[in-house]
């Protein structure tokens, strides 16, 4: 009984979205305060049934009840509780009403803590957001239903892939789905502005910590699926220009160019159409994101056997939504001029400069994602567009907003002396050539990437230390570091972000030019040596778990003569599923990897065996988080506080 | 005399310009080595591709054709025609004959020497150009 309340507690939401589309829409057109009153109450009734929707269908997870068919195929009793919790939003279905419920919660906030904004800019907002969730709510219901029941429950469940069963995986949609929908409120704020025809730096100042919000949850949800994929497929990889990693990544590349050009508007009023038209871009790209992953249109490794036909749906939505968006851009968006001037030596010039190699690199993302589609439907040839394409193309645009980042970071607002920026950057820029220089003399014969990767990512942090430390103003030391520790939130935020940008930099370029790879059959008691390191395979033993049966790999690892460690990769057997997934060992570091998959058995007790070094791997998700971290600082400073300094103007 | 706020609309286009002039030019030389044809084994055999164009092979493992070792070898078929192929390697946890397949590899003296074999995370997916082969072929039965 209860879940039909889920079903019914959908229906009523989706009522109530309709609803507020109709209703305050006819309230503002005739001005009738009753009537665009109803914006907010309506907007958080959407969102509590939701979530009441949401938890219906949680606790039927939870419950392990079968005689719901979405639990029947993706659950079953013998699963650990994490995971028939995260069952919840490991399919389609849920993933949907996640999608929609994470939508709903955003009007939430904006409904309950708006105050600051104007009545009719607010109730627009609010108007626009629901009009999306409307479309997911009817996508949920007509197509998706997940509260759909069998007649005659099975005894069991079919089980999770048990490849998702992975505490990194289960956190991976809901944080990458807050990073996408989150681009949704940068959406309405833009399409409400359009409407209006007005921007201001009041607009941007909501916009900026909205979008800072969805690019910091996309940046860790990103980094979540690619240490996923790291160390749950075995395959030693991180990142793999899929066209579902693509998918999450454009978004990413967008918000970060949204983020940068809000600050612009915010500061100095100019960028407004370009800023507007990159929030109605960034949504754009997420809703493309979902429709990639959710109809399978492109082969990807990532793939779930999923259905094109719900596709068709979706993308009818991105139509809509681009469509829509960027016709009224294209109307409105000449009352959005500014009279603000700028020199070509200043912060607006380095920004602009940042956005367009932001833009054109996830344009270069978009035609090597799109390209198999386009040769299948226009030259009817299949094809795949492979890692050589993107790094290739999209490197050399990531290495030139490195090389300009730290000047531009210091540049003055309006006009700026270049020499003077320059000449507090010379110690940053000597650091980073002559590392970069002593590096690529030790490794005699490496590729070039190890000491171009150093070299950049000493320039990138060293260049954002000197900012930090320009900044604080003062004639000694001490002073220097007491106005330091007092200093602005955001200040400290970019700095951070922009340090996480070199690590990262610095650990796949590590990573790519001086991993070693060994693959070999072992026979138990065998000995090889890696590097540094003396591996002795001493052989597998086998044991059952709540859920799997594994076959575990021992290794016994030796450094200079001495025992080191142990590691055990396994080879794991999930009955429910009939699936073998392998677990690799790693023994993780600052300096390096060390990463052994066991393979498949060979017929006289010998074993396949992959061993990996991976140097400085760590950093490319210690950068990650960083960058995620510095976002965090810049949201965090008093002066974006929604209600500080923004008047009722809007 | 232009006036400042135009000098710089022009100056934004002509930066706008270059970069996509440099992206374009970038994206056809990556193309160059990114792009990758699929091709099913009779089209392999119809129309043998040179033996330094990397590509992708798409079609089924052939029953009882899976030979272990360091060394893998097997046999991709469409149901007409069959390539041998070996990979040095650990194979994906979902390579199962008679399951579909996708390798990544270089075709030389009639044999494929793959690269990369991709695996897919759900043992029921079929990827959508083996599906499309084997429709090809007028051997796909789409199961219940």
């Amino acid at each position: 009984m209860i879940v039909e309340f889920g079903h019914l507690a959908l229906i009523i939401a989706f009522c109530a979205s309709v609803f507020l589309i109709v209703v305050p829409t006819i309230g503002l057109r005739y001005r009738w305060i009753n009537f665009t009153n109803l914006a907010s109450p309506l907007t958080i009734s959407q969102f509590l049934f939701t979530l009441i929707s949401f938890l219906i269908l949680m606790s039927a997870f939870v419950r392990s009840d079968f005689s719901v068919k979405l639990v029947a195929k993706n659950s079953h009793t013998l699963k650990p509780l994490l995971y028939k919790i995260s069952g919840t939003w490991g399919n389609h279905e849920g993933s949907m009403l996640l999608w929609v419920l994470i939508l709903t919660f955003f009007g939430f906030l904006v409904a309950c803590f708006g105050q600051s904004l104007r009545h009719d800019f607010k109730v627009k907002v609010l108007i626009i957001q629901s009009t999306i969730a409307a479309f997911f709510y009817a996508f949920i219901l007509f197509t998706s239903n997940p509260f759909e029941r069998y007649s005659i429950p099975p005894f069991n469940g079919l089980g999770l892939n048990p490849l998702l069963q992975d505490p990194g995986l289960a956190f991976h949609p809901p944080f990458l789905y807050l990073g996408y929908v989150g681009l949704s409120m940068s959406f309405s704020f833009a399409i409400a502005a359009l409407i209006e025809g007005k921007v201001d730096s009041v607009w941007a100042r909501w916009v900026r910590p909205w979008t800072l919000i969805a690019w910091i949850f996309l940046t860790i949800g990103i980094a979540l699926g690619s240490w996923w994929a790291y160390y749950e497929l075995g395959w030693g990889g991180w990142w793999f220009w899929d066209p579902v990693e693509n998918a999450s990544f454009m978004p990413w590349l967008i918000s970060a160019a949204l983020v940068h050009s809000a600050i612009v508007l915010e500061k100095r009023e100019i960028l407004k159409s370009w800023t507007v038209l990159l929030a109605i871009l960034a949504f754009s790209f997420s809703l493309l994101g979902t429709f990639i992953v959710r109809s399978g249109i492109i082969t990807s490794v990532h793939a779930f056997a999923s259905d094109p036909t719900r596709g068709i749906f979706i993308l009818l939505i991105l139509v809509v939504a681009t469509g829509g968006g960027l016709m009224l851009f294209a109307i409105r968006s000449r009352d959005l001029s500014s009279r603000q001037s700028f020199s070509v030596v200043s912060r607006e010039s380095a920004l602009i400069v940042n956005n367009l190699l932001l833009v054109v690199s996830a344009f270069v993302v978009l035609i090597g994602t799109l390209w198999p589609l386009f040769s299948d439907l226009v030259f009817e040839k299949r094809v795949s567009v492979g890692a050589p394409y993107f790094n290739i193309a999209f490197t050399p645009f990531f290495v030139a907003i490195s090389m300009v980042l730290p000047v531009g970071a210091m540049l003055a607002w309006k006009r700026a002396k270049l020499n003077q920026t320059v000449f507090s950057l010379w110690p940053a820029l000597i650091l980073g050539v002559a590392l970069g220089a002593i590096v690529w003399g030790f490794q005699t014969g490496g590729r070039i990437l190890g000491p171009v990767g150093v070299s950049l990512a000493t320039w990138l942090i060293c260049g954002a230390l000197t900012d930090i430390w320009v900044r604080a103003r003062g004639n000694t030391v001490t002073k220097r570091i007491s106005r330091l520790i007092r200093g602005h939130r955001s200040d400290f935020g970019k700095c951070v972000a922009h340090c996480g940008l070199g690590i990262i930099i610095f650990g796949i370029s590590a990573i790519t030019a001086w991993e070693t790879e060994d693959i070999r059959i072992v026979s138990p008691g065998e000995k090889y040596s890696m590097g540094q390191y003396e591996l002795q395979f001493l052989g597998v033993r086998q044991y059952q778990n709540q859920n799997f049966m594994t076959t575990q790999g021992e290794f016994r690892v030796d450094k200079d003569g001495e025992f080191f460690g142990s590691l055990l990769p396994e080879k794991r057997f999930y009955p429910v599923a009939g699936i073998w997934t392998t677990e690799a060992a790693i023994d993780q570091s600052l300096l390096r990897d060390l990463y052994i998959v066991l393979g498949e058995a060979q017929d006289d007790g010998k074993w396949t065996v992959r061993t990996y070094v991976k140097p400085f791997a760590i950093w490319i998700w210690l950068g990650a988080l960083c960058m995620a971290l510095g976002g965090i600082l810049s949201i965090s400073d008093r002066r974006f506080r929604f209600s500080a300094g923004s008047k009722k103007v809007l | 005399m232009l006036s400042l706020k135009k000098k710089r609309r022009i100056q934004l286009l002509i930066i706008l310009g270059v970069f996509l002039i440099i992206a374009t030019a970038l994206i056809g030389y990556a193309m160059k080595d990114g792009i990758q044809y699929f091709r099913s084994p009779s089209q392999i055999v119809l129309n043998p591709p040179s033996s330094n164009e990397r590509f992708r092979l798409g079609g089924l493992v052939k029953e009882d054709s899976w030979v272990k070792g360091d060394k893998h070898q097997f046999l991709v078929t469409d149901n007409s025609k069959d390539i041998k192929v070996t990979y040095r390697g650990i194979l994906p946890d979902l390579f199962r004959e008679g399951q579909g397949v996708i390798a990544t590899g270089y075709f030389k003296d009639g044999l494929f020497e793959a690269i990369e074999i991709l695996a897919k995370h759900d043992e029921n997916y079929i990827p959508k150009e083996v599906m499309e082969t084997l429709k090809d072929q007028g051997v796909y039965k789409p199961s219940s």
